[in-house]
């Protein structure tokens, strides 16, 4: 963060609609080249839209949305993804590393002829730099949850692209996973440049790691840096609800009074 | 099996050159031989996507629907394939239009089939009310297929075979990976649709080896066998294509020799390969607590300095 290059997302009086269905509107603000931004809100909240919009799947309903100086496309290379995960079939019979390799070569047509070095090059790279060596060539659905987690990003990795959109990567993982997939992360955005969006459910294994949160709410984004954002007034503004922000003595943060405001999104 | 086979009391024994030429003595087996190897090679290949896709209702279904347009076809003077080929690749169609949505669905999948095993049955019936046509299009009529079958066969197996090659890596990618296919442009519908078409034909062409009934030994057990022996995608395809012919080479063999039908012969080894499989395969009989073990090293290096 604080580059001076230009700015990876761009987002100017944006909305999000499915149908004639409202998401959220009126979202203006900036991810910066190399910024790691959490994206939280609850469930329903379009938290997911947004990076559909970004990565070009669903187009503005209002507004304008720029995504590395461009505006967004299918098939963007640039922006690799990790959708939220459903669980794999504990009997699919592909290796981890196939399932990385795709990130390579997947949308490329035919068989894969002549010099595949590079490309099982670029794939070793990628599960190296996840530290996945030892796992990578049994059967994915066998894996835990942490394991499919790196695999899966190496997967995104291995297309090199300069931003990555990640869709609960720390869902269904024990809190210590949690912290290490998010440093983890943190460490290869750092090491590649990237850009990162990371949709979560607690902001506390991120606290660490986040430049900035972008919280999606009751129709609307709010986007600032952890302390700014989650606060007792931020959030009762954000939902229209008395919300209230608590703190232990580790500096966790605690999102109180949503329970009713989840069950609503929820049904 | 022809009355004359069992008079001419055919060659077997260790002379394999005159098993050849006693297998190929007659053009009926040439025919079956010829037609049998390419229907195996693409119902071998695409099968391991139908599996790999969880597709293997959905494609027993097509088989079913098949069965109504070849007995329609019959009905109205017009040739058992062509009514086969409609059938399947218009259900194919909307199949594939379907995509995700088609999962779960079974009790729809199985009222349509039950409802085309209907409409074949009043095909049928309405024909001669004989029940001839109707066991040959049930339980394959390998041994009736003539020269003109075997060309046609020929160009439709081999244009399923090259279509997936054509699209293999996008197909995989949208097999395993939908969300992040689509995102990476991958036409995740236009394939769920060009496949269930091209399964169709797959599935067209295996109707006349064993049959609308038996159609799960060609196109889903060589490839859920397949899926056993290895986790590599292009080994799990070319495994399963040799799988199929084998079990087709091996069940017309058979079939020579003793006079039972094919499609028994054929089921029978496929069902046996499969028990077999499940026991041996060394893929996915890991030990489950393995995927445990990095775990473990993580949180080590958590609490480490």
């Amino acid at each position: 963060m604080g580059r001076s290059s230009s700015p990876a997302i761009v987002a100017d009086g944006l909305a999000a609609a499915y149908a004639d269905r409202l998401i959220w509107r009126d979202a203006s603000f900036t991810v910066n080249t190399g910024e790691f931004v959490a994206v939280l809100g609850p469930n329903g909240s379009g938290k997911s839209t947004l990076l559909r919009l970004v990565l070009g799947l669903l187009p503005p309903a209002a507004g304008t949305l720029q995504v590395l100086g461009k505006r967004p496309h299918r098939g963007n290379a640039d922006v690799g993804y990790v959708p939220q995960r459903r669980n794999i079939d504990r009997d699919l019979p592909i290796r981890g590393r196939d399932f990385v390799h795709l990130g390579i070569d997947g949308d490329h047509w035919g068989v894969a002829f002549g010099n595949t070095a590079d490309n099982h090059l670029r794939v070793d790279q990628a599960i190296q730099s996840v530290q996945a060596q030892a796992y990578a060539d049994r059967p994915i659905g066998r894996l835990s949850g942490g394991e499919q987690q790196r695999l899966l990003l190496a997967q995104a990795l291995a297309g090199k692209p300069q931003m990555l959109l990640l869709d609960e990567p720390l869902a269904s993982l024990d809190l210590r996973n949690q912290i290490v997939i998010a440093e983890l992360v943190a460490e290869l955005a750092r090491a590649n440049g990237l850009t990162v969006l990371l949709i979560a459910h607690d902001i506390n294994p991120l606290l660490p790691v986040v430049d900035r949160v972008l919280y999606v709410a009751h129709g609307g984004v709010a986007i600032g840096k952890p302390a700014e954002v989650i606060t007792t007034e931020q959030l009762s503004r954000l939902y229209d609800a008395p919300i209230e922000v608590l703190h232990d003595s580790h500096g966790h943060m605690f999102v109180v009074g949503l329970e009713a405001e989840s069950a609503h999104h929820d049904a | 099996m022809p009355e004359s086979l069992l008079a001419a009391a055919p060659y077997f024994g260790w002379d394999l050159v005159r098993v050849g030429q006693e297998l190929f003595r007659y053009a009926f087996m040439q025919h079956a031989y010829e037609a049998g190897t390419i229907v195996a090679l693409s119902a071998g290949v695409i099968g391991y996507f139908v599996v790999l896709r969880g597709l293997s209702f959905a494609a027993h279904a097509l088989s079913h629907i098949g069965f109504a347009g070849a007995t329609g076809a019959v009905l109205t003077g017009v040739a058992p394939i062509v009514g086969l080929l409609v059938f399947t690749m218009s259900a194919g169609a909307v199949m594939g239009a379907l995509g995700q949505r088609l999962r779960g669905r079974d009790v729809t999948i199985g009222l349509v089939m039950a409802w085309s095993l209907g409409l074949g049955l009043l095909f049928t019936r309405l024909y001669t009310g004989s029940a001839n046509l109707a066991i040959g299009f049930l339980f394959g009529q390998i041994f009736g297929i003539n020269s003109q079958d075997v060309v046609v066969t020929f160009v439709a197996g081999a244009l399923t075979v090259l279509i997936v090659i054509a699209v293999y890596r996008p197909l995989l990618f949208a097999t395993l990976d939908e969300e992040v296919a689509e995102a990476k442009g991958v036409p995740v519908r236009g394939l769920s649709i060009a496949f269930m078409v091209v399964l169709a034909v797959a599935v067209s062409e295996a109707v006349q080896v064993v049959g609308v009934l038996l159609i799960f030994a060609l196109i889903v057990a060589p490839a859920a066998i397949a899926e056993r022996f290895t986790t590599r995608p292009s080994r799990g395809v070319l495994l399963s294509a040799l799988m199929a012919v084998l079990f087709t080479w091996a069940g017309l063999t058979v079939a020579y020799y003793i006079p039972y039908p094919v499609g028994f012969f054929i089921t029978t080894i496929a069902f046996w390969s499969y028990v077999v499989a499940r026991f041996v395969a060394p893929t996915l009989t890991l030990p489950r607590r393995r995927g445990r073990e990095p775990l473990a090293r993580e949180e080590q290096a958590l609490h480490s300095p």
